[in-house]
């Protein structure tokens, strides 16, 4: 269970990116973060396993303040807490293996890392990570060599080699196409349930946060301005969270995504017919 | 469309980009070509000498035309082994110094007390030319191949650990983070988040450095550090002309050789 206690961060540059934000994740429940950009989120996430440094508040993760901890226990606090990339973030030149086995380097020594022998627990439970995205047919090929949707894959099962007690993900589906976008998010949750794994999800595509998660908490400005079921999301919250012209610009453009979408179908299906009496 | 309204007969011309003013222009420009003729008048050039040197440059020349490998093949022989130890040791000696030099150099990975110290360190091997060196540590270790093996090394550290400590500064820092966010020590962030993203860069300057090593080698015999260097100083001196265009015959080879193994090794480990 993660607790966030009037969290705060202000920037060396005097940017006030978090101002004071509560709240409480339980057990298995998968939350996503909208706002929009600007708004803190990637703060707030980059917080909770410090990779930013918070100014203020505590963060706890069953009963250790991650706020307080010194340096050598951020170590063992860090690996309980898996994180996924926006980018993937795949250390590019290693092997799929290598980059999932790093998910264990806060559990074992410098020099079995440094000789890659890891632990055949840890080996064993790499492998069946690997089957369970279906990558088992890339084990050995380096990270760069594989499609976005891949890595992202790769990048989840090294998250999960961690064995977290928590998920960070980062905009998961930021670079990646709508179907494989829908595909990984799919992957995450049914991950999330099957493991009671709490997940806290960093997402700018509100439709797909929607169909995916249980709880959403709408960030504006480093503070919380909505926290609730995603069915409570009506289009007044939506303007309150992205403001006004915000909003509205997004429903166009996702209006329009629709309409270019439905002009292909249709198109195709012109074109398939067309094909048929050539 | 609209019709452009032209009126012909504008005059444009190029505004000056450098300075401004017409005076100080005609000034500073006039001034600099007024003192560069007069620095080739004080050239005093001997013609009479010139002449000499000239019969002298036929035979230099006409020895490298014939070069004459046998008569003294154990000197060249000799030196070149020197010269190949002294590059090859220099290099690996400098190279694993380097590494922790250049990592203690990259500010996203040091703290600030090392990465000052660490950059003085490359500051004071990059001020001085190779020869300086030289000098300074025949003069400390007598002459020979062991001066010339402390010289390359020296060179080397300030070359590698600079390029090294720059490509870790400008790492992908997304992939950094990513194993950071494991909870990996910081040795095992150097081996897995910066490593393997440096490596082929690493390589491939430290076999360019090799190849530079090597010339730089037969540069410092010059001025008593042993190798191949000593060895055509030595023939230049006894007007051995022949035996120096064989020397000069060996080092063009040798450099070739490594010019061409150096861009092929590169090439492979991208």
């Amino acid at each position: 269970m993660l607790r966030i206690e009037a969290l705060e961060k202000r920037y060396k540059t005097g940017d006030h990116a978090l101002k004071g934000v509560s709240f409480t994740v339980q057990p298995g429940q998968v939350v996503g973060l909208i706002g929009p950009s600007g708004a803190g989120k990637s703060s707030l996430i980059r917080c909770i396993n410090r990779l930013v440094e918070p100014t203020g508040g505590r963060i706890f993760l069953g009963d250790v303040d991650i706020s307080a901890v010194s340096r050598s226990d951020l170590r063992k606090a860090r690996r309980r807490i898996g994180m996924i990339f926006q980018e993937y973030a795949l250390v590019e030149r290693l092997t799929v293996m290598e980059n999932v086995l790093s998910g264990r380097l806060g559990y074992v020594s410098f020099w079995r890392s440094l000789l890659r022998r890891f632990p055949q627990g840890d080996v064993d439970k790499a492998f069946a990570l690997i089957e369970r995205v279906g990558l088992s047919d890339h084990v050995d090929k380096r990270a760069d060599a594989l499609s976005g949707g891949q890595r992202q894959r790769v990048g989840i099962a090294r998250a999960l080699e961690q064995d977290p007690e928590l998920l960070l993900i980062d905009e998961p589906t930021a670079s990646l196409d709508p179907k494989t976008s829908r595909q990984i998010m799919r992957l995450i949750c049914e991950i999330c349930a099957e493991r009671k794994l709490p997940a806290i999800i960093n997402i700018h595509d509100v439709a797909l946060a929607q169909m995916f998660v249980d709880r959403i908490i709408g960030l504006k400005a480093g503070e919380i301005v909505f926290d609730g079921h995603p069915s409570a999301l009506t289009n007044d919250v939506l303007s309150r969270i992205y403001g006004d012209e915000d909003w509205n610009a997004q429903r166009k453009a996702q209006d329009e995504d629709a309409q270019d979408a439905a002009a292909v179908a249709a198109f195709e299906i012109d074109r398939a017919r067309h094909l048929e009496q050539v | 469309m609209s019709a452009a309204v032209s009126i012909s007969g504008r005059q444009w011309k190029r505004p000056p980009l450098f300075i401004h003013s017409r005076f100080w222009r005609i000034a500073i420009y006039g001034g600099a070509l007024a003192y560069l003729v007069l620095a080739i008048g004080t050239l005093d050039i001997n013609w009479t000498r010139v002449a000499e040197g000239l019969e002298r440059s036929g035979r230099v020349l006409s020895g490298f035309f014939q070069p004459d490998f046998t008569s003294r093949s154990r000197d060249i022989w000799q030196g070149l082994v020197e010269s190949l130890t002294m590059t090859l040791t220099a290099t690996v000696v400098g190279v694993l110094i380097s590494i922790p030099i250049g990592i203690g150099a990259a500010r996203n990975v040091a703290p600030p007390i090392v990465y000052y110290v660490c950059r003085s360190i490359i500051a004071v091997s990059r001020a001085f030319q190779e020869i300086v060196v030289a000098i300074l540590f025949v003069a400390m270790f007598g002459f020979g191949p062991f001066a010339g093996f402390l010289t390359l090394a020296f060179a080397t550290i300030g070359f590698l650990s600079k390029l090294l400590a720059e490509d870790i500064e400008d790492i992908d820092e997304a992939q950094a983070e990513a194993i950071r966010a494991t909870g990996a020590s910081w040795l095992q962030l150097l081996n897995y988040g910066i490593q393997p993203q440096v490596m082929p860069r690493l390589i491939g300057l430290s076999v360019y450095r090799l190849d530079i090593n090597f010339r730089e080698s037969a540069v410092i015999g010059i001025v008593g550090a042993g190798g191949i260097g000593a060895t055509l100083n030595t023939a230049m001196s006894r007007y051995d002309y022949d035996t120096a265009g064989a020397i000069l015959v060996v080092i063009i080879a040798l450099v070739m050789i490594a010019e061409y193994a150096s861009s092929h090794i590169r090439k492979w480990v991208q």
